[in-house]
């Protein structure tokens, strides 16, 4: 007889943070395979141009990028906030008023040259997301008032803000009745790469990553930040300024999430309309979680969640439900979790007596 | 006389990635026995008692529960043969009542908490024991000794009969300590058994009808308590006898560093903690606080490090007015303070031993470069503390949770004694630590109180404070009632002082 035991793993080698992630979806692809059999479809075939609608062309590639971005974005903003044990879920609202921002500067300034007008947009995005992070941290750190309830509440306003708007006065009315505003002038475009749609997002979304990087693991504050997330006592004993830093940190949070927004507009929308992210800012939590909340592996991982939904695409034109695609990728997305488990503890086969 | 153990581990061993926690050990409680298992910090003790309770399970050896050969999968297997461990941290959630506490996680049937008839059984459970638990109390008003009686209560109440206490006296005033053994007794006369962990000798000869005594993950001996001398015990706790070194006083302390006046200290919940404190530290010079847990040191020493604001009086550390000044500010004029919470607030969980030893000077320029951290010099220094402390670590990279108790006190003492302090304030520096770490720490505050550092400490233990204080400021109910010299005060007036007493001669 043998038993299975779990033991309680003490110390990660690399190959185990490599190899459980890619077993996981081996396994999600067996599962999905068994599913589709079962349900009379050609699973081989099905994969094949899941595969190929998310990676299988230049223009497929592109695409997958191009939903990428916005999730490395969103991923990395959130990442921030819960190194220091922030919950910030309200990405997805900082997210709209950072589009909102930079929306509001594009139609306004549509004929200033790019070289200023991008930057100004960026910046007003960064602004507008900060504040819309930075009203949560201010609550939490002078009152102590949960961040996880007051940032969720305010995507509820920053979503109806910009319906709003676009149903409202910043309705094109040249649009026939849908709710969007002005097309922004070119100059308001993000730059892209060759014919594709890929924005120079993926550019500012890998500085980010890089910049986040050093500022965690090789500046002081970086390593106030460490600190203050694992015990706000000892961040006390030490001098640190608790208060600050969560203001701090929400404000930089939630400005990248507004980032996210701007570089939505105007790198792909062009315009502000309802319903800019499909839940970017919430995809961005599991992203960030997923990715332990590592800048590098946030990049990955968004990749990861990009091909998942073009891919997703892909097969819908099989004339595949959208229900089985979304059980597709949930099988994925479970998987990896699942896959958690092994990260923490490993099984041992030991001979019963 | 032949009777049948009530537990009998036979040849246990576990160990986890590194260490041999526990090797070989044979173990045996018989009913009506208060059962103590001693050693110091890092033998073996708990982990023992953790494979007995169900939480770890042993990599070799066999477990029998009344004679029959058990294996458990978790703490419910446990407390199905009877088995029930109270940790140092109870268990216990705070919004709820005693009887709702007690219940929780119990067998029930049905889905439906059937409220009728808890509390009555709980409240005679109580009474038989002579507990004096109200069921109806939410466990956020009680007191710590209280909050240990509901613990014991809800083992009670899951029928076990082999009870297992880690450490159940440090939280405890010495009345309650008392109390405790009364109960304690009570239940062995009843047939069940107790398992007390400890490192407190005079508890074991107090209470203790067996010992055994574990070293390095081995048992190093076990007997009835008739047989032994506590220096027996010492001995076979660390295999050789501590030299208690001489009592030193220093009989010339130097000016005064720091100077507390009239200060007034609100506590956590608003009310005023410190009611009145007045002390001088001079230079050279260890002065204890000595009291009962809960009598405003923690609050005292709060705010003297910075972390509390004083709502009346005056702090002064040579001769400057230091009451608004925040802990930094205090710490670059040397002030420095070990909290009483090694693991959470003095040092940081989590993160390297080699982060850790840089938390209250990351932002000095030594260790900086620009914005950045300068790695290579906080590397030299993370090292360089591990020697001059003698810290044993297998790498300054790894998180600080793999330390024990005694190394990581050391680290931290070491962390704060390199700053070349002027006035160092300690809370408990030898809490939880076996008596070779205790020493160590000992002579490391006695070496810097001869370098001529004021040392303030707050300690629990009477026989260190005499061995160690040059004066003594006894504290009660937010008052320092007294301070007395230490070579001529005696046990009882400190004792009585602490428990209340009107000073003599004031």
């Amino acid at each position: 007889m043998y038993k299975v035991r779990m033991v309680r793993r003490e110390h990660n080698s690399m190959w185990v943070e490599v190899i459980v992630p890619i077993m996981s979806i081996i396994l999600a692809v067996a599962f999905g395979w068994l599913f589709l059999s079962w349900s009379g479809h050609d699973a081989a075939a099905t994969y094949m141009r899941m595969l190929n609608g998310a990676i299988g062309s230049k223009y497929n590639l592109s695409e997958t990028v191009v939903k990428a971005i916005p999730l490395m974005l969103a991923g990395l903003a959130v990442s921030l906030a819960f190194r220091m044990k922030l919950w910030n879920i309200g990405g997805e609202g900082q997210l709209y008023m950072g589009a909102f921002a930079a929306s509001g500067i594009a139609l306004a300034c549509g004929d200033m040259s790019a070289w200023l007008l991008l930057p100004l947009m960026l910046l007003a995005g960064f602004a507008a997301g900060a504040i819309w992070g930075g009203i949560p941290g201010v609550l939490r750190a002078y009152w102590q008032v949960n961040e996880t309830i007051t940032t969720l509440m305010l995507n509820y306003v920053a979503i109806f803000w910009v319906s709003y708007l676009v149903f409202g006065p910043w309705k094109d009315p040249a649009s026939m009745g849908f709710p969007l505003s002005a097309r922004f002038s070119l100059n308001a475009y993000l730059p892209v790469l060759g014919t594709t749609r890929v924005h120079l997002g993926l550019i500012i979304a890998i500085i980010i990553a890089v910049l986040f990087y050093i500022i965690l693991n090789y500046t002081r504050w970086g390593y106030e930040i460490r600190v203050s997330g694992e015990s706000q006592e000892a961040a006390r004993y030490a001098g640190i300024n608790v208060t600050r830093n969560i203001i701090l940190v929400m404000l930089i949070s939630g400005g990248i999430a507004g980032v996210t927004g701007m570089i939505e507009v105007s790198g792909i929308t062009h315009r502000l309309q309802q319903g800019i992210s499909p839940g970017y800012g919430y995809t961005g939590i599991i992203v960030a979680w997923l990715a332990r909340l590592n800048p590098f592996a946030i990049i990955l991982v968004a990749f990861l969640f990009g091909a998942l939904l073009v891919g997703g695409f892909g097969i819908q034109t099989m004339g595949i439900s959208y229900s089985i695609v979304l059980i597709l990728q949930g099988a994925v997305l479970f998987f990896l979790l699942a896959g958690e488990f092994f990260r923490k503890y490993r099984i041992v086969l030991t001979k019963g007596d | 006389m032949k009777r049948e153990p009530l537990i009998e581990m036979n040849n246990i061993s576990k160990s986890f990635p590194g260490v041999l926690a526990n090797h070989n050990i044979s173990f045996r409680v018989y009913p009506g026995e208060i059962h103590a298992l001693l050693g110091e910090n890092g033998a073996g003790k708990s982990t023992l008692m953790s494979i007995l309770a169900g939480l770890y399970r042993p990599d070799s050896g066999q477990i029998k529960v009344r004679g029959r050969q058990v294996q458990f999968r978790s703490p419910r297997y446990a407390l199905e043969s009877g088995i029930g461990m109270i940790y140092q941290h109870f268990r216990l959630v705070n919004n709820f009542t005693v009887a709702e506490n007690i219940v929780l996680g119990a067998k029930r049937r049905g889905i439906i908490n059937r409220q009728e008839g808890m509390e009555g059984k709980v409240q005679e459970l109580s009474e038989r024991f002579g507990l004096g638990v109200d069921p109806a109390a939410r466990i956020s008003n009680l007191s710590l000794g209280e909050q240990q009686r509901v613990e014991i209560l809800k083992m009670l109440y899951r029928g076990c009969d082999v009870l297992i206490m880690d450490e159940p006296t440090t939280v405890l005033t010495p009345r309650e300590v008392q109390d405790l053994f009364k109960v304690l007794r009570f239940m062995a006369d009843e047939g069940r058994a107790v398992v007390l962990i400890t490192h407190k000798l005079h508890e074991v000869m107090e209470i203790a009808d067996y010992v055994t005594v574990l070293r390095k993950g081995e048992v190093a001996g076990s007997d009835r308590i008739e047989n032994l001398h506590e220096s027996d015990l010492t001995h076979m706790m660390v295999a050789r006898e501590i030299e208690y070194g001489q009592v030193n006083r220093n009989t010339a302390p130097g000016p005064a560093v720091l100077e507390i006046k009239g200060l007034q200290v609100r506590g956590d919940l608003g009310y005023l903690a410190v009611k009145d404190a007045t002390l001088d530290i001079r230079s050279g010079e260890i002065v204890s606080i000595a009291g009962v847990a809960g009598n405003g040191q923690r609050e005292l020493v709060e705010a003297l490090a910075g972390l509390r604001t004083p709502a009346k009086g005056s702090i002064r550390m040579k001769g400057r007015d230091i009451t608004d000044y925040d802990i930094r500010k205090r710490l670059e004029l040397g002030l420095n303070m070990v909290p009483e919470d090694r693991l959470g607030m003095g040092l940081v969980p989590n993160i390297s031993v080699m982060d850790n030893s840089i938390l209250r000077s990351y932002y000095r320029p030594e260790f900086s470069r620009g914005p950045f951290l300068n790695y290579s010099r906080i590397r030299k220094y993370a090292r360089s503390l591990v020697e001059n402390y003698n810290i044993y670590l297998s790498d300054i990279n790894y998180p600080v949770n793999f330390l024990s108790g005694g190394n990581l006190q050391k680290l931290l003492l070491g962390r704060e004694l390199d700053k070349r302090p002027q006035v160092i304030i300690a809370s408990y520096p030898v809490r939880g630590l076996d008596v070779a770490a205790a020493e160590a720490v000992f002579q490391l505050l006695l070496r810097e109180r001869d370098k001529g550092t004021a040392i303030l400490l707050v300690l629990e233990d009477l026989d260190d404070i005499f061995r160690l204080s040059d004066r003594v400021a006894v504290m009660y109910d937010g008052e320092i009632r007294a301070v007395l010299d230490a070579d001529t005060a005696d046990l009882n007036t400190i004792g009585a002082l602490m428990l209340g007493a009107a000073p003599t001669g004031a």
